[in-house]
């Protein structure tokens, strides 16, 4: 049997206290799609990181085909025939396809030999693969499939043999997603070696041949994919048990809480993110809203929470009308009974640098129960952030930690429980469990169907779709700023994929 | 107006735009590559000074002009350091180097020649002198081609020369070289870069040192050159001016020169205006002149060249992720 395309043999990495690879084992072998599954902060990255010379391990050693190799730095990555195609794509935005190839093997200090051999090679790269590509566009007019895919040709111009993919379907429509696996198994047909490292287990299941499981910076099984099911991989990954589907019972729909009629926002080019969307959210449902990253959800949620001023559109929240087109104070909103855990916690739903105990009050900070006369009363600050922390289950259980110093999970669940100890009529929330670990997605999971259950309205929004159809009791798919259909959650995928990538109704019946 | 005296201004505009070109073209290739710079006034005031004093002392313009563009390469590498190297914040590294710039100049130049921190008045060969370029008497004559020739574009200084061919020079190094390349990706994303296993601070200190190359030329230019010796606070702002030329010109190096030239335009038709009596507005006053091209740079910079979009990575030092 041929030697195995990489063999890594104990490799071990430390960042100050944390021990991110512990003693890894791990082989792949040649002419194979080889899946490294396991939760946020697992050590994959940082194991691929090392593979490709980014950092260096501390102890063990690394093989390719049978032999010993230093990698030093990516260029050493290189020569040995690895290649990377890295989660948030490694291009230059305002550069052609050609220069974006080119950068770093250019061949000679004048760019015009290298242009040349560049093209042809992107011709034959495309003639066998069917990896086709305008070499003159540039980078930020492509797609983001055609990009990932401009990520994939550096590598392989680079005579890349092995290629390292790191959560590469995360930005990807299903279609694309479908495209690149397609691709990927090609590559594996004419003797590419493949590493695929996700999060995602349907994926593993559907195109690799092996799966390498992590846990806490270990890897904790090896097995063939025909072999494993994905409860078993589920149960490997967080060690025990887990519930990919959430119990809940059937939504008992109440009164229309929320309603959004004719919402229309525009961004400062003057490009509609939002067009004409209307809604309505009943007390005692979720409504789910679907649909590829960038299709209008964030600034949806930025004008109903009065974040962003809309050009049209009115709403009406506790018996009140609001124009969206004027001004729109949050903290009255909020006052209303209206609560937002906004899609991005680092920037928007948490002061990084701040106390655990500071950030469950932002917003909230001049409520009476926080205050002493015009200071803060920090004594009720902690005891309030000590019961939450009780209540939800963070961890380290210490109100004065710094929010930085919190695992993704847990700082999740601190604006979480900011938000949802308020008792809000509405809760508009946003990428609930980005970043999440999967023990922590099950918690929140539970706590927004609890919030459903007490009679609440919530409008979730979410570009995980299987999250999307686990809690929606309503799903609305979004593209292009329009809602371009609502279906139960009984919907298939497929269906909703193809919604997700703006095929009309009538199409996809067909 | 006469011919003659549209060339006098075209030609008083070409020499005022030098310096300003020098200092753009400068800053283009540190900003290109991520690192701004603000301390391009204090770069050429320094230079400015060290080859006032090194082109006084040796009796050799030439030798100035190393002194002057050594001088600036060493303010270029502290501010390398505390940027690339230390990870520090770009503006008050800048910053600190300008005042430190002001105040080391007027100290040691008054220490040293008691004149008010002014340097010996140079002549001969301590200064660079003017080009007549061939057949530039014989031309004269010829109705307009010829005082333009003569006038305009022969008889200028050699630094003048140098710094126009600065312009095409810099555009082939951009887009038609390695390093080129290279250095308009660090800027947009150094991750990119790093990736392909190029190193990121050697390419940005590459640039700085460009950097440091061009405003001590710059400075040279405006000690040796334009004027004979060093001033206190000569530069008057010039850095800022090429700054604000730099953003106008979105980054670019064609775009730069136009907007040197027009800022040195401005400059040279408040210089002639001065003291002359327009028609129903009577004498206008000195500081409303002097002031004009600061006005009219803010009123192109806020009305008429939309978004000047910078390099994405400028002012953000390196860090790799985790």
């Amino acid at each position: 049997m041929a030697d195995p395309a990489i063999e890594l043999i104990g490799i071990d990495k430390r960042f100050g206290a944390v021990h991110a690879n512990k003693d890894i084992h791990l082989t792949v072998e040649k002419g194979t799609i080889h899946g490294i599954v396991g939760e946020n902060g697992a050590g994959k990255s940082t194991m691929m990181s090392i593979l490709y010379g980014f950092y260096q391990a501390d102890g063990g050693e690394i093989r390719v085909g049978g032999k010993r190799v230093e990698i030093t730095d990516p260029n050493a990555a290189i020569a040995a025939g690895i290649g990377m195609v890295h989660q948030h794509f490694m291009l230059v935005h305002n550069m052609s396809v050609v220069e974006n190839v080119m950068l770093g093997a250019e061949q000679s200090p004048l760019l015009n030999a290298g242009i040349g051999k560049v093209r042809r090679e992107l011709k034959r790269l495309e003639d066998e693969h069917g990896l086709e590509v305008d070499p003159d566009a540039l980078i930020e007019d492509l797609p983001v499939g055609l990009q990932q895919r401009v990520e994939i040709l550096k590598a392989l111009y680079r005579g890349a043999d092995i290629l390292i993919l790191d959560e590469p379907t995360g930005v990807l429509t299903p279609a694309e997603a479908g495209h690149l696996f397609e691709v990927l198994m090609q590559l594996r047909d004419e003797g590419k070696t493949i590493v695929l490292i996700t999060h995602k287990l349907r994926e593993i299941m559907a195109v690799t041949d092996a799966v390498s499981v992590m846990r806490r910076g270990e890897i904790v099984a090896t097995r063939r994919t025909a072999e494993t099911t994905v409860g078993e991989l589920a149960e490997l990954m967080v060690g025990r048990r887990v519930l990919l589907q959430v119990d809940k019972e059937a939504a008992a729909p109440g009164a229309v809480t929320l309603s959004v009629k004719n919402l229309t926002v525009e961004d400062i080019r003057g490009y509609r993110a939002v067009d004409a969307v209307s809604l309505d959210v009943r007390a005692g449902e979720i409504v789910g809203i679907a649909g590829v990253a960038g299709n209008g959800q964030s600034e949806l949620l930025e004008a109903l929470s009065g974040l962003r001023t809309a050009t049209a559109g009115t709403m009406r929240l506790a018996g009140r009308d609001f124009d969206l087109t004027a001004e729109t104070d949050p903290a009255a909103l909020r006052r209303l009974g209206l609560a937002h855990v906004p899609e991005d916690r680092h920037h928007m739903g948490l002061v990084l640098p701040f106390e655990e105990n500071e950030n469950g009050v932002l917003g909230y900070q001049r409520e009476a129960r926080y205050s002493r006369g015009p200071l803060l009363d920090r004594d009720a600050m902690r005891r309030d952030a000590q019961a939450k922390i009780a209540d939800y289950d963070i961890r380290p259980p210490d109100c004065r930690l710094k929010t930085a110093n919190f695992s993704g999970g847990n700082q999740q669940k601190i604006v979480l429980a900011r938000e949802m100890e308020r008792d809000p009529d509405i809760l508009l929330i946003g990428q609930p469990t980005r970043g999440v670990d999967v023990g922590a997605i099950e918690f929140i999971h539970r706590r927004i169907v609890a919030m459903r259950d007490a009679g609440k309205a919530i409008l979730l929004v979410s570009v995980e779709l299987d999250e999307i159809r686990a809690l929606s009791d309503r799903i609305l798919v979004m593209f292009a700023g329009r809602i371009v259909g609502e279906r139960p959650p009984t919907a298939s995928e497929a269906e909703l994929g193809l919604l997700m990538a703006g095929i009309e109704d009538r199409e996809a019946a067909e | 107006m006469e011919l003659a005296n549209i060339l006098a201004i075209v030609d008083s505009a070409i020499r005022l735009s030098t310096p300003l070109l020098y200092a753009a073209l400068a800053g283009l290739y540190s900003e290109r590559s991520g690192i701004f710079d603000i301390s391009l006034e204090g770069k050429m005031l320094l230079a400015a000074f060290a080859s006032g004093v090194v082109a006084a002392l040796s009796g050799s313009a030439v030798v100035g002009l190393l002194a002057g563009v050594m001088a600036a390469i060493g303010f270029s590498l502290v501010h390398g350091l505390a940027s690339i190297t230390y990870r520090g914040n770009q503006i008050v590294s800048g910053v600190a180097l300008n005042f430190i710039a002001a105040g080391i100049t007027v100290i040691l130049g008054d220490a040293w020649f008691k004149q008010g921190g002014r340097t010996p008045q140079l002549d001969g060969a301590a200064r660079f002198g003017d080009v007549v370029l061939p057949g530039a008497h014989a031309l004269a004559p010829i109705p307009v081609i010829g005082p333009i020739y003569a006038e305009v574009i022969s008889g200028q200084n050699v630094l003048v020369y140098v710094a126009f061919l600065m312009v095409p020079l810099t555009w082939w190094v951009l887009f038609r070289t390695r390093f080129g390349l290279r250095l308009r990706a660090v800027g947009e994303n150094p991750a990119a870069v790093d990736t392909a296993g190029i190193s990121v601070s050697w390419l940005r200190y590459r640039a700085v040192i460009i950097c440091g190359v061009l405003t001590g030329l710059a400075g040279t230019y405006l000690a040796v050159a334009q004027a004979a010796g060093f001033n206190r606070d000569m530069t008057a702002g010039k850095g800022y001016i090429a700054l604000a030329a730099l953003i106008f010109a979105k980054w670019r190096p064609v775009p730069v020169m136009f907007a040197c030239l027009l800022f040195g335009l401005l400059d040279a038709i408040s210089i002639r205006i001065q003291g002359v009596s327009l028609p129903g507005v009577g004498e206008i006053s000195v500081q409303f002149v002097q002031a004009l091209p600061y006005v009219l740079t803010v009123v192109l910079l806020a009305g008429f060249v939309g978004k000047a979009i910078p390099p994405r990575a400028g002012g953000v030092p390196y860090v790799k992720e985790r």
